[in-house]
């Protein structure tokens, strides 16, 4: 992947009638990478890729594109082209008029235009449909022409605003591996809005995790999945068993009454801390073998593994295994030190 | 795309042909002095004390006891035949809105001016009744030719509100209300009457509203000497020229149309867009 | 069945009444005699002395100029401020809607007599112009409340998207936004049209003298008692209306309930 930043963001913070929706977001996306936004509903992730598309102006901070301060061009004006949530596909234009659009502005030649309409049709495996109205189209469809509509003007960053999100779950599958192979064969940048983690895990190079208008987290997909900073990414990610703590020194952390050698240092003495295990990072052992141990209290069969909610005092663990024990069994877990994620507990403000 | 300018040009008009004219009635309507000037103006209530003169008070309460009248009798008439096309299929249902609407498309005053050729001394009817050979009977010029007006001309206004509400109420509601072992008439008072309550509320204030500020009616069906209020102001403002007093006249039957209003906004909470405040 | 036997003796008896007195109107239009007591042959010629009446042909003038030239100033005024409002944010919306509300929910009367008074306020006298501003006046929030829906029901990044392809935003209020709220727009049109048309109240005390409407025509002739002359007219105006709803159906033919709501 190029090393070179295509866009930057600069202290960016966004105000919406006295309410703060970004706080200061500062991240850069790199040439050619597939980046994704992902957090909940409300985070601000739709508003960041709004004002990298030039539809919303921050309050404060910068938007830089190749090095150019590009913070107040408008969005006709900016080499950068959106795949809009619900596509806004023009219903009274056909499938080549839709696509056409932006050439035509452009004013290229008719004959080049049909060509690369052509040539977008075939990239999204629509060829013969360039007569067909909007409505008559499926879902999948009508969000293969609003993508073709998008790259055909060969934008160097195409931003996308949840596309999958009107899609059945099958259709979403195949779906994001047609968008991840796309993105790898016409080589541009796609800055890509997410409240799917999987989809996020699936197809990113990149991702940045977001909460209440803060960036919690950037990162690989398996950097942010092993090593979440804190709660919330943890949380998010994944499922995860989020339990109390209190690092006693580097290396040593109790928590369940019990205390368990880990991998993070660098705590004060005594620091209550967040202590995250995923589910399927704990094994199931004989009793007398485990370093915790409950009563199992409930069993899910999840089609891979068995979801299993154990009870430990007040702890209730989950365990993600393929062995199932029944309901009313007590059973002994472990867990390995590297496994045992240790994250600062964050003070809300 | 905010491109809220594009709305400037209106709002000027707007604050020019709406709220200056209704600011210079509600002007004029408390203070006294020469015409069409506001340099010799003087504060007064002379205009709405003279209102409270019996003489007045009784045109606005027989304009209101006849738009209540009407607005009762096209409720009783309206709601069983806007009940009628509801239950209709589809396309029956909409040639017979259509045959509801033209009339109500076609000119006011020619539909009130069609009774006057049926109601009239040589009218259609008294033709036919004297040809039947008895008296002509003295249909028009009085109080139930105008009601009768009134009626005629507003009761799409009340039956069209019920119909829209009645053909959205959710078929299985009434069957629910069926298997829960409700008969006809209790389907009737306890699930479909109460559920189209939005639609009369909007069938009274549009029946109503236009029922109290007439003046066409009752001049045309009542005669030279009928009096309703928006006989009132029609007088002030044309004949007498008192145009302190026909302002007075007028932001009261405002005052009343909007209080009326907002209380029937009130019940009606279905109703949405931005009517709210009223 | 009894009670459907009923329903449908109900039914009938109601477009009796609606229908019959229209129906009585256009049948006397062909009548001989000029006053309703016989029927004394079939004529025409109280259709010829409707087109040689100066009076009529003056009014039945204007309010095809009035209504034509309102329909057109108020649907443009409309559609541009209906845009602008879809804009707004809430607060100012409601404000700006609620204003516009005032001429629909007012009764005529009092619109009328407001904008009688505005005129002779400003001294501008009365005649085309003042007959022109009032009708136009009441006739955009109709234009408006028509547009509205049209916008709320449009995607939202419609114009967005337009101007992500590189449109300018007049570009996309041209090829995107008017191609998708055509629809409000001809239906406003059409209601200006109509309402115009069909105005009398506040033509009545915003004409001037030598210019005056159909409606105020037929309302000083109808004062004076039967006048077969405006039975004439109203047969042609019924006929004039059915072509131009059959217009309108066949444009949208489902949307008769919610313009009932409308009026």
């Amino acid at each position: 992947m190029d090393k070179t930043h295509i866009i930057d963001l600069k202290n960016i913070s966004m105000e919406y009638d006295g309410t703060k929706v970004l706080d200061n977001i500062n991240f850069y996306i790199r040439k050619n990478e597939f980046l994704t936004l992902l957090g909940p509903s409300g985070c601000g992730k739709t508003t960041t890729l709004r004002i990298i598309g030039g539809f919303e102006k921050p309050t404060e901070g910068r938007v830089i594109f190749e090095g150019r301060d590009i913070t107040n061009i408008p969005p006709y004006e900016r080499q950068i082209n959106t795949v809009f949530q619900k596509y806004a596909l023009f219903p009274h234009m056909n499938v080549f008029e839709n696509i056409a659009f932006g050439l035509k502005i452009k004013k290229v030649p008719k004959d080049e235009i049909e060509k690369r309409v052509k040539e977008m049709l075939r990239l999204v495996n629509l060829r013969g449909f360039e007569k067909r109205s909007i409505d008559s189209l499926s879902g999948g469809q009508q969000q293969r022409v609003a993508i073709a509509r998008a790259l055909v003007n060969e934008p160097k960053v195409l931003l996308l605003d949840e596309p999958l999100g009107a899609l059945d779950l099958k259709l979403r599958k195949e779906m994001q591996t047609e968008l991840k192979n796309m993105q790898k064969r016409v080589g541009i940048t796609f800055v890509y809005v997410t409240h799917d983690q999987e989809e996020a895990l699936t197809m990113s190079d990149t991702i940045v995790v977001m909460d209440k208008g803060q960036i919690q987290q950037i990162g690989t997909p398996v950097d942010i999945y092993n090593e979440p900073e804190n709660a919330f990414v943890a949380k998010f990610i994944g499922e995860s068993n989020i339990v109390d703590g209190i690092m006693h020194e580097d290396y040593v952390v109790e928590f369940a009454n019990r205390v368990f050698e880990c991998v993070d240092k660098g705590f004060e003495k005594k620091e209550e801390v967040d202590v995250v295990i995923r589910p399927e990072d704990l094994e199931i052992v004989p009793l007398e073998e485990g370093q915790l141990n409950g009563v199992v209290t409930s069993v899910t069969f999840k089609g891979v593994h068995y979801e299993m909610i154990v009870k430990d005092g007040n702890i209730d663990w989950m365990i993600h295994s393929t062995i199932m024990e029944p309901v009313g069994t007590e059973i002994g877990m472990r867990v390995l030190p590297e496994n045992i994620h240790i994250m600062k507990k964050v003070v809300e403000k | 795309m905010r491109m809220k300018w594009t709305s400037y040009p209106y709002i000027l008009w707007m604050i020019i042909f709406i709220v200056v004219p209704l600011a210079l009635i509600l002007l004029y309507s408390f203070t006294v002095g020469e015409e069409g000037g506001i340099t010799n103006l003087r504060f007064s209530l002379d205009n709405f004390r003279r209102f409270l003169d019996p003489k007045y008070l009784d045109v606005l309460w027989i304009s209101i006891n006849l738009a209540l009248k009407s607005t009762l009798i096209t409720m009783v008439l309206g709601y069983p035949l806007a009940m009628i096309i509801a239950k209709e299929k589809p396309k029956k249902r909409n040639v017979m809105i259509l045959l509801l609407v033209i009339p109500m498309w076609m000119n006011f005053l020619l539909r009130t001016y069609a009774w006057l050729t049926l109601l009239g001394k040589n009218g259609f009817i008294n033709y036919i009744i004297t040809k039947l050979g008895f008296a002509p009977l003295n249909l028009i010029y009085n109080d139930r030719a105008v009601l009768l007006g009134m009626v005629y001309n507003f009761l799409p206004f009340m039956v069209l509100p019920i119909y829209s509400v009645l053909v959205k109420i959710d078929k299985s509601l009434i069957e629910a209300a069926e298997d829960l072992g409700a008969n006809k008439f209790e389907v009737f008072s306890k699930v479909t009457f109460p559920l189209s309550i939005p639609g009369i509320i909007t069938g009274i204030t549009m029946v109503f509203m236009p029922a109290v500020s007439t003046f066409v009616i009752s001049r045309l069906l009542g005669g030279g000497q009928y009096m309703l209020i928006g006989n009132l102001v029609e007088q002030q403002y044309l004949w007498v020229g008192d145009w302190h007093f026909g302002s007075a006249i007028s932001i009261i039957m405002m005052a009343f149309i909007l209080v009326t209003m907002a209380i029937t906004a009130k019940f009606d909470n279905q109703k949405e867009g931005g009517g709210g405040l009223w | 069945m009894v009670s459907r036997g009923l329903k449908r003796l109900y039914t009938f008896l109601m477009f009796l009444f609606i229908y019959a007195p229209i129906v009585v109107l256009i049948i006397f239009s062909f009548n001989n005699a000029r006053t309703r007591g016989t029927w004394s042959g079939f004529t025409l010629k109280w259709y010829a002395e409707l087109f040689r009446d100066k009076e009529v042909l003056t009014a039945l003038y204007y309010t095809i100029l009035v209504a034509i030239l309102s329909a057109i100033i108020s649907t443009i005024i409309g559609t541009i401020a209906a845009i602008g409002i879809y804009g707004m944010t809430k607060v100012r919306r409601k404000i700006i809607l609620n204003l516009n509300y005032l001429p629909v929910l007012n009764p005529d009367i009092v619109t009328a007599v407001s904008l009688m008074t505005l005129f002779r306020f400003l001294r501008i006298e009365f005649g085309f112009i003042t007959l022109l501003l009032s009708h136009i006046t009441f006739c955009i929030p109709y234009v408006i409340l028509s547009i509205l829906p049209k916008l709320r029901q449009m995607n939202k990044h419609l114009a967005e998207a337009a101007m992500d392809l590189g449109a300018t935003p007049f570009y996309a209020l041209r090829k995107v936004i008017i191609p998708e709220i055509k629809p409000g727009i001809v239906t406003g049109a059409l209601l200006a049209f109509t309402l115009s048309i069909d105005d009398f109240v506040i033509s009545f005390f915003n004409k001037g003298p030598g210019v005056s409407n159909i409606s105020i025509t037929v309302y000083s002739m109808a004062r004076r008692g039967i006048n077969p002359v405006i039975n004439a007219l109203s047969a042609l105006m019924f006929t004039g209306l059915i072509i131009l709803l059959l217009i309108i159906n066949s444009r949208s033919s489902k949307s008769i309930g919610e313009r009932g709501d409308i009026i």
